[in-house]
């Protein structure tokens, strides 16, 4: 039995735990609130670029002049998972959850003796991956230093894979990320930029003009489309991030409460024991004389 | 015939502007064009400029650092990169376009020198429209 001393520090311990885990709960809900702002804020840029491009694509897409960005290279042996992680740890299964999609997919498609190479933004993803995929990694991107996710870090991300793509190092690209659903559930998500898909929007295309012609209008608003899709991706992860972290830290501060709640049972217990200890010994002592 | 256009301004990051306008000038990327209500429908994309945005509360300018607008009979957006009202605009920020556009211009592939140097020169113009130095 641990004496009381032992429980004392013990209790002192888990209630100092309980007070950190709280207050990085709180953190993670201002933070979050900030993070749906700044998603929802981005919607109608990607909603317009998306039905602007849908538009475009499906009239420009199926002739031969069409970018590759956009056809595709006509091959899909080589493959360039971008896997979207958090900096930082202490967040639940969130970044577990993307991993494991991006390991299920690279296994599936090096079985399948395609190429596989790995760019992966946030530490934590870098991190899960290295044991077994470091041969396959092209690169990293840091945004550890980077206190809010803006559009150019999501345009610095798409340039440099873009780039990659012109040299001709991969044939289809994927994002993975986690959607935000809810505070309690976030989805790990699949999604293929390049070659470009843009979700058809169901509106009957009013015939427009263009400015200069399609073509060239294609080719410049293609890389800012893609750009565009990363940096939603960016900010639902952060969301996701955001979430996945307060309910994480709401189940360690419940679980730092019932563990008090034991260990003082636990405490008060062997506190009695020692008093009722004493008093026997007291009692027989005087007895025997 | 209807007086009035929607007009929205969005960034990547956020919606500057949503409003009921008469008249709206756009750097477009061949040149400056006004659309008004019930104009035909054209997606142009636009080089550095102001939008400039006349309604019933008078004008409202807008630098952009290019993007692309879309117009309907009934409404245009402009979708820009970056956008802000003229009046936050600072040299500072000015100099983060035109360094930019340099560091593009530097290393951009033979074939897109053409498009980048005029970026350069549109961002110039700009400075010297809106009467800040061009770095």
């Amino acid at each position: 039995m641990p004496n009381l001393k032992d429980l004392k520090n013990r209790i002192a311990s888990v209630k100092s735990t309980r007070k950190i885990t709280k207050a990085m709960q709180m953190v993670a809900a201002a933070k979050l609130r900030r993070a749906q702002d700044a998603a929802v804020a981005g919607r109608p840029y990607a909603e317009r670029m998306n039905a602007v491009l849908s538009g475009l694509a499906a009239s420009v897409g199926k002739s031969d002049s069409a970018p590759k960005l956009l056809a595709g290279t006509g091959s899909d042996q080589k493959h360039l998972l971008v896997v979207l992680t958090a900096e930082r740890g202490l967040c639940g299964g969130f970044n577990s959850s993307i991993v494991k999609l991006a390991r299920a997919k690279a296994e599936q498609l090096i079985a399948s003796g395609k190429t596989v190479q790995i760019l992966t933004v946030g530490k934590k993803g870098r991190e899960q991956l290295k044991r077994e995929y470091s041969s396959h990694f092209v690169d990293h991107v840091d945004l550890s230093e980077v206190k809010r996710v803006g559009y150019a870090n999501a345009d610095g991300i798409a340039s440099g894979v873009i780039d990659r793509f012109i040299a001709g190092e991969f044939d289809v690209a994927t994002l993975f990320y986690n959607r935000f659903e809810s505070v309690i559930s976030q989805i790990p998500t699949e999604q293929q930029v390049i070659p470009a898909t843009f979700e058809d929007t169901g509106e009957t295309g009013t015939v427009y003009d263009y400015e200069p012609d399609q073509e060239e209008i294609l080719a410049d608003l293609l890389p800012r489309g893609i750009a565009t899709q990363i940096f939603a991706a960016l900010l639902e992860n952060g969301a996701s991030e955001q979430g996945a972290r307060m309910s994480a830290m709401d189940n360690a501060t419940r679980n730092a409460g019932e563990m008090i709640d034991k260990l003082t049972i636990i405490y008060n217990r062997s506190r009695q024991a020692v008093i009722t200890n004493e008093l026997i010994e007291i009692i027989s002592g005087a007895e025997a004389l | 015939m209807a007086d009035t256009m929607q007009f929205d301004l969005v960034s990547p990051e956020r919606r500057l502007a949503s409003v009921q306008a008469t008249e709206i000038q756009l750097p477009g990327a061949d040149g400056d064009m006004t659309a008004m209500p019930d104009h035909a429908p054209v997606i142009t994309t636009l080089r550095p400029g102001i939008v400039r945005v006349v309604s019933s509360e008078g004008t409202t300018e807008y630098v952009v650092s290019g993007g692309f607008a879309e117009i309907t009979s009934g409404a245009a957006s402009v979708l820009a990169e970056h956008a802000l009202p003229v009046s936050e605009m600072t040299q500072d920020i000015l100099n983060g376009f035109a360094a930019d556009a340099a560091e593009k211009q530097q290393q951009a592939r033979p074939e897109e020198k053409d498009v980048t140097a005029k970026r350069v020169a549109d961002i110039a113009a700009l400075a010297s429209e809106i009467g800040l130095a061009s770095s």
